[in-house]
């Protein structure tokens, strides 16, 4: 593999991907804001909400890719970090609901207030500033994800050890957080949000904006993570993941890289929890399912793992298969779908849709130099090798 | 059993009784106290209660609990008296012969509060002596609870004619209640009693002992040493408690996880799929008792039996299957092996889904693994006994095959060194499809036992699926005995946490000590040493 060729065909995808999604940053809000409604132009809102949703999956998806096809760390528990990015959001939605709830506390959330609670627990101060809660998006499952690499990389738990704990500790906080005296809601989890930065959260145009948004930290998050997997330290990332002993030798702290990396993938899923939440209205225990956590690595797994583009194209195009199947008659089926894709994918195509389509772009062409190189002193170039 | 069954099986035993026993109308004491109940005083009711209880009639019984639950009937004008049966079938209450229907102008004998009293006095004494064991028992244990003062001479004219063992020491200790409570006993009485209600040293008597009250010096020094020995028994009681139910938590985790020992542990291979075939053995279990309930229903008792053997073939099966078609193609490549399983499990259960709806199917219990028995202060279930005993059996039946047969020494020989087993002549393609599917099938035979105790439905598979794993991965991979001391540790660790922090918080103590202990020691409790761990 020469590493012209590599960067050759991230370019030609990173550029065409950029260009669409900051089109659709673009055009779609304006299309729901500027058009009249019913106009055949015109998206609806409840697309722009749905599509807003995918372009969150989408940047999970890129923080998975990013630890998983760079680094060859397998999280089946990167929805935790998600759902904690949500939950610090979620605060403060409900800081911001003030005496509007139902009981009308200025202070304590309807579900505090039900509980009988006289004051607002610790760890729930600071929530009604939007600077403070858009820190902890970052912070907290940031300092999770550190806590445990530290603890997992240090130690060498790799491989399938490793994702069996990660699934283990999205369970328990699955279990902690169905707790009424948890603080955050019990299975009822965070809702009925009014307000985002003074604006309504139902209203069209923070619809719109928060869409925008979603695609801007899409755009930014792919930025950041090709960022890292172009500079040295993306290659000794490749390295680990093709090699960890080899690496370790060679003379590198391989426990450091995948510490950093998994923290920043960590932090990437927490922003798009937090930009998930106020646009689907809703946060409750049942993101940190091991099964969601799971799912979100198979978009990864269809959409081509260690391309980044690869990872958010997968998201949107299982998630609107989802959509499309679970709301027709065809609903029982998904789970045969679903289940079917899994195999099917890791059997069949396990490059994925982007690597295939790398694979075969840059064999056809090699073949074309081969042919006109051939024409002239007969010698190939390598194959590239995925 | 039907309401109305019962109550037509009660009448029958009632007239059969009065057949027996009916008396000649001769007016006698007994009969001019029945009559009593027709005058509509309260003081003449007590009378007569006093005089029909202590009656010795067989005919008392019926009357006084009658008068309880208002169906004896009195017709003022006639001064006659009716037992109304709960079926609605009527006695003259005097004669006991069977009459058609009770006179429109009869109402029901009323009761104050003091009545009450001496109706449960009198029903009291009156089952205290009762010819049914069981139901002297209740009686005793019923005194016991209340220690009214009322009820010391019944409880000493029943314990005088008592000969079954259980309720005369059950009479014993009612008797010790009441007199510990008796303001007018004497000293001696009382420290007997103390010690009585030592030996009992259970809860109630506990509770007894510390709600006394004032008492003389002696007795109040007594009791307390009594209740710290008893505090002490109990405290030893409740952590064989406890360790019971981790033993039986711990079997349930072993059961749903040797399965998973074959596949992950031996093979290597994450089937996340392991849980979904616990599941096709509980649904076997539930397709051959519903054959048996509508085909054979004698054959109940022995449902389990025929499904153990049926549920391996069937989960087995399906692991041959699975690893024919997917598993194969995938050695060597264990994160696509554990998302592919993961996409089967899904579909497996959508499967079952589809076919058996998305509801709870019901799966009996067979006879011998209903009921309980006490051992000391706490209760054993026999389904939980039998599957603590199950799981150890298949537990050594497939140590037993992985060492001693043919296929268990070709499967270990493909485990430890592939390439050299095929030089041997070792069919290892043919070994690799057999070793999943008796992982598969033991998962089966674990979903037998487990529909006994859990609920079959399409997502019983998962709510195994990760304790599992962490059984596997604490006890260290590869390892049979890992998997048995880490399934009983963590059953254990559970159940002694639980009552300390409440079940949610004690799981989560649990997976988080797990998570970091695998940080501690990467490979699990008995890891395996030297170069088959890097591979």
């Amino acid at each position: 593999m020469t590493p012209h060729m590599l960067t050759r065909s991230l370019d030609r995808g990173a550029t065409i991907f950029l260009a669409v999604v900051a089109a659709c940053g673009i055009l779609i809000p304006l299309s729901n804001l500027l058009l009249p409604a019913g106009s055949f132009l015109q998206v609806p809102t409840y697309l722009v909400a749905l599509w807003g949703k995918y372009v969150c999956y989408a940047i999970l998806a890129l923080a998975i890719d990013l630890i998983w096809g760079y680094c060859g760390i397998l999280s089946l528990g990167h929805g935790a970090f998600f759902a904690l990015g949500g939950y610090a959001m979620g605060m403060y939605l409900m800081r911001q609901i003030g005496a509007r709830g139902v009981y009308g506390n200025p202070i304590l959330p309807d579900f505090m207030v039900f509980l009988n609670w006289q004051k607002l627990p610790w760890y729930w101060y600071g929530f009604d500033m939007f600077w403070f809660a858009a820190l902890m998006v970052l912070v907290v499952p940031g300092l999770l994800a550190f806590c445990f690499g530290w603890l997992a990389f240090r130690s060498r738990v790799t491989g399938v050890y490793l994702s069996i704990i990660t699934q283990a500790m999205t369970y328990a906080l699955l279990l902690a957080f169905f707790r009424n005296d948890f603080g955050f809601g019990g299975n009822n989890g965070l809702t009925d949000f009014k307000d985002i930065l003074g604006f309504n959260v139902q209203a069209e145009g923070t619809r719109a904006a928060l869409f925008a948004l979603s695609c801007l930290a899409l755009i930014a998050g792919f930025l950041i993570c090709r960022a890292i997997v172009s500079s040295k330290l993306g290659k000794v990332l490749i390295a680990v993941r093709d090699a960890e002993s080899r690496t370790r030798f060679l003379g590198y702290r391989v426990e450091s890289y995948k510490l950093f990396v998994f923290t920043v993938s960590a932090c990437m899923a927490g922003v798009a929890g937090a930009l998930y939440v106020p646009q689907v209205g809703i946060i409750n225990p049942s993101e940190f399912a091991p099964g969601n956590s799971i799912e979100a690595v198979i978009w990864v797994a269809v959409g081509g793992r260690g391309t980044l583009v690869g990872a958010a194209l997968g998201a949107v195009v299982v998630n609107y298969a989802k959509t499309f199947f679970t709301s027709g008659m065809l609903a029982p089926y998904w789970l045969f779908m679903l289940g079917a894709l899994f195999i099917l994918v890791t059997l069949l195509l396990p490059k994925g849709i982007v690597g295939t389509f790398n694979a075969w772009w840059d064999s056809s062409k090699d073949k074309r130099n081969a042919a006109s190189a051939a024409a002239e002193d007969g010698v190939t170039e390598p194959k590239m090798a995925e | 059993m039907p309401a109305h069954l019962s109550a037509r099986l009660c009448s029958l035993a009632l007239s059969l009784f009065l057949i027996a026993f009916a008396l000649p109308a001769l007016a006698g004491p007994f009969e001019d106290a029945v009559a009593k109940f027709a005058n509509d005083d309260y003081s003449d009711t007590d009378e007569a209660i006093g005089v029909v209880a202590s009656s010795g009639n067989p005919l008392a019984f019926p009357i006084i609990s009658a008068l309880q639950d208002g169906r004896l009937m009195a017709d003022p004008d006639s001064k006659k008296v009716y037992v109304t049966g709960t079926d609605g079938k009527s006695i003259d209450a005097a004669t006991g012969q069977a009459v058609a229907s009770v006179p429109d102008s009869a109402s029901a004998v009323r009761l104050n509060n003091r009545l009450r009293r001496s109706v449960d006095a009198a029903l009291g004494s009156l089952t205290l002596q009762s010819p049914d064991v069981g139901t002297r028992l209740q009686a005793a244990q019923s005194v016991f609870k209340s220690h009214e003062e009322t009820a010391l001479e019944p409880v000493d004219a029943a314990l005088a004619k008592e000969t079954n063992r259980s309720v005369k020491a059950a009479l014993g200790d009612a008797r010790a209640a009441i007199l510990l409570f008796k303001s007018d006993a004497s000293e001696v009485e009382k420290l007997e009693a103390v010690a009585t209600l030592k030996g009992r040293g259970d809860q109630e008597a506990l509770a007894l002992l510390t709600g006394m009250g004032d008492q003389p010096a002696s007795v109040t020094k007594a009791a307390t040493s009594a209740i710290g020995s008893i505090q002490n028994s109990l405290a030893i009681w409740s952590m064989v408690q406890n360790a019971w139910y981790g033993l039986s938590l711990g079997s349930v985790l072993l059961l749903a996880a040797i399965g998973l020992a074959i596949t992950f542990g031996v093979m290597g291979v994450i089937n996340m799929a392991h849980g979904e075939m616990v599941m096709i053995g509980a649904y076997t279990t539930f397709v051959v008792q519903e054959v048996i309930r509508t085909r054979y229903p004698g054959l109940f008792d022995y449902s389990l039996l025929i499904a153990v053997p049926l549920a391996f073939v069937v989960a087995g099966a399906i692991g041959v299957l699975i690893e024919r078609s997917i598993i194969r193609f995938l050695y060597g490549r264990p994160l696509e092996t554990l998302l592919a399983t993961w996409g089967l499990s899904l579909v497996l259960q959508q499967a079952v889904r589809t076919m058996f709806g998305p509801t709870n199917r019901e799966v009996g219990n067979p006879s011998w693994m209903s009921g309980a028995f006490e051992l000391g202060q706490i209760t054993i279930t026999y389904n939980r006994l039998w599957i603590l005993v199950f799981t150890l059996a298949v537990f050594a039946i497939l140590l037993a095959m992985l060492r001693y047969t043919a296929l268990g020494l070709e499967m270990r020989a493909v485990t430890q060194n592939r390439r050299m087993a095929a030089s041997m002549g070792i069919a290892t393609s043919r070994v690799d499809a057999l070793t999943f599917g008796l992982g598969s099938g033991i998962a089966g035979i674990a979903g037998v036992a487990l529909s006994q105790i859990d609920n079959v439905s399409p997502n019983l598979g998962q709510s195994y699926i990760i304790d599992s794993f962490m059984v596997v991965v604490f006890g260290g991979v590869g390892n049979l005995w890992g998997t048995l001391v880490g399934a009983f540790t963590l059953g254990i660790a559970n159940k002694f946490l639980e009552p300390v922090a409440g079940a949610v918080l004690g799981k989560i103590a649990i997976l988080v000590l797990i998570i970091l202990f695998i940080q501690k020691r990467p490979r699990g409790l008995f890891a395996l040493k030297g170069r088959a761990v890097e591979a």
